[in-house]
Parts: structure tokens; C-alpha cells; sequence
């Protein structure tokens, strides 16, 4: 069934993007660091993709590129990029809890100031205009 | 070498984030995500040169990145690559003709601020 409901499927795949962003970033950090040096080799780079963190993370990178590239199909660059910045606040969070790291008053301050940012753009219209003029829906 | 990697780093997440929008776009909105019309769409995107472009210079961007971070404390990398914030809502005004009114720029100037307290 076509979706057409532009505000909803925008937040659905924002959630989607922003998620497998982080996690696939998380994963693949936690990956590489396992295993260590890694040589500069093409052979050594893939052969660190057999790396189970490793491979979780690039398949979360696999999604969140199908993700973006859905929704920059109906909604502005300037809509996209400031709205998923939530990422940021994210990876904080995910630090806490996961990794029993301290938000310091400064990090507050940060996730504070990154909220209020992303909340103020997302009250305006995904799609705007297009090259030709027309709407995006 | 630092500043170089930021300078790449920089380039190519703008590059690539303009040229997948610009390609997505010519592409058309998805509103089909069943997998048959899926597939014939991501066929169709495989193709466009546009996105090719994009995914080149989002690697690029990535390993220029992972290699910046390897060199300079995440507390510097973090807020400087975040500065392509500026450069493609520009771009998206300008170039992608997109409405960007006082909210979205009210709202990005809160996120860079937000990104530089939050990497320390």
C-alpha cells in the first residue's frame, strides 16, 4: 500500500536512520577495538569484516544508507540533517546506559541545546520545494 | 595533516549528502515499500549518477574520518566535522532551492552549539 502521509513516514524513517546510525557506528567502534592494530591492506580490511561487531556494524550502516537515501526522496536536506542530529543525543545516552559513562554538566548542556535545535526544525515541513517548483508530494 | 583531513573529511559529507539528495530527488519520493517495487527502485537509484557520486564521496568521507579520529581526540573531531551543517543548508537554499526559514536556521545554530558542549 502507497504511503503518502509525508509527516509520518518522515519521523518513521528519521527514527529508522538515526537508530541504525548509532548503533552501527557503536558496533563497529567496539569491533575495531577488539581487534586492534589492523593492517592497511585491502586483504586486512576485509578480513575484519568476518569480525562479528564489525559485520553488525556495517550492516547497520547498510541500513541507515537505505534509510537516508528513502527519505531524502521526500524531505529536505535542511530538514534531514538537522532533524537526525538527534544522533548525537543518542550516542550519549547509549554511553550512559550501555556503558556506564558520566554525562558531565556540559553534555547536559550539549543535549539540551541539540533538543531544543532539532525540535524547533522539525516543526516546519519536511518537503518544501523541488528543483522544478513543485512540492515534493 | 590534521587539517587536511578535516578540509576531506568536510568535502565529502557535503558532496555526498547534496549529490543523494539531488539524485533521490530526481529519483522521486519512495511511497512504495513493498519489496517488488522496492527492488525496481533500487535498481533504478543503482543507476543514477547522481547517487554514485554520493556513495564515493560518503566513503571517502568515512575513512577520512575514522583516520581523523585515530590522530585527534574525538572532543575535536566530533564538533569540526559538524561543521557541515553550514555549507549544505547554504547549498540547500541556494542550490537545491529548498524553503530554509528562521526555524531550521535558529535550529542548526542550537545543534553546532549543542554538538561543541556535548563532545567535551
Amino acid at each position: 500500500m502507497p504511503v503518502t502521509d509525508v509527516r509520518r513516514k518522515t519521523q518513521l524513517f528519521a527514527i529508522i536512520s538515526v537508530l541504525s546510525n548509532v548503533a552501527g557506528n557503536s558496533a563497529l567502534t567496539h569491533g575495531m577495538t577488539q581487534l586492534g592494530q589492523v593492517g592497511n591492506t585491502p586483504l586486512d580490511l576485509i578480513l575484519a569484516l568476518f569480525h562479528p561487531w564489525v559485520a553488525l556494524g556495517v550492516g547497520g550502516l547498510i541500513v541507515w544508507t537505505f534509510a537516508h537515501m528513502a527519505l531524502l526522496s521526500w524531505a529536505d536536506l535542511s530538514y534531514v540533517m538537522p532533524v537526525t542530529a538527534i544522533g548525537y543525543v543518542v550516542t550519549a545516552f547509549a554511553g550512559k546506559f550501555f556503558l556506564g559513562e558520566t554525562v558531565s554538566p556540559m553534555r547536559w548542556v550539549g543535549i539540551v541545546l541539540i533538543t531544543a535545535g532539532v525540535t524547533l526544525v522539525g516543526r516546519t515541513a519536511p518537503a518544501s520545494s523541488t528543483l522544478d517548483g513543485n512540492p515534493h508530494e | 595533516m590534521k587539517w587536511l583531513l578535516v578540509g576531506l573529511c568536510v568535502t565529502s559529507t557535503v558532496v555526498g549528502d547534496v549529490f543523494r539528495s539531488l539524485g533521490m530527488r530526481h529519483h522521486g519520493a519512495i511511497n512504495d515499500f513493498r519489496p517488488g517495487a522496492l527492488g525496481s527502485a533500487m535498481g533504478a537509484i543503482a543507476r543514477n549518477w547522481m547517487v554514485i557520486v554520493s556513495t564515493c564521496a560518503m566513503a571517502v568521507s568515512f575513512f577520512s574520518f575514522m583516520k581523523l579520529v585515530s590522530i585527534v581526540p574525538m572532543s575535536f573531531a566530533v564538533p569540526v566535522s559538524a561543521i557541515t551543517f553550514i555549507p549544505e543548508t547554504l547549498l540547500a537554499k541556494f542550490l537545491l532551492k529548498e524553503q530554509v526559514d528562521w526555524r531550521r536556521w535558529i535550529g542548526i545554530g542550537l545543534i553546532l552549539a549543542g554538538v561543541i558542549f556535548i563532545s567535551q
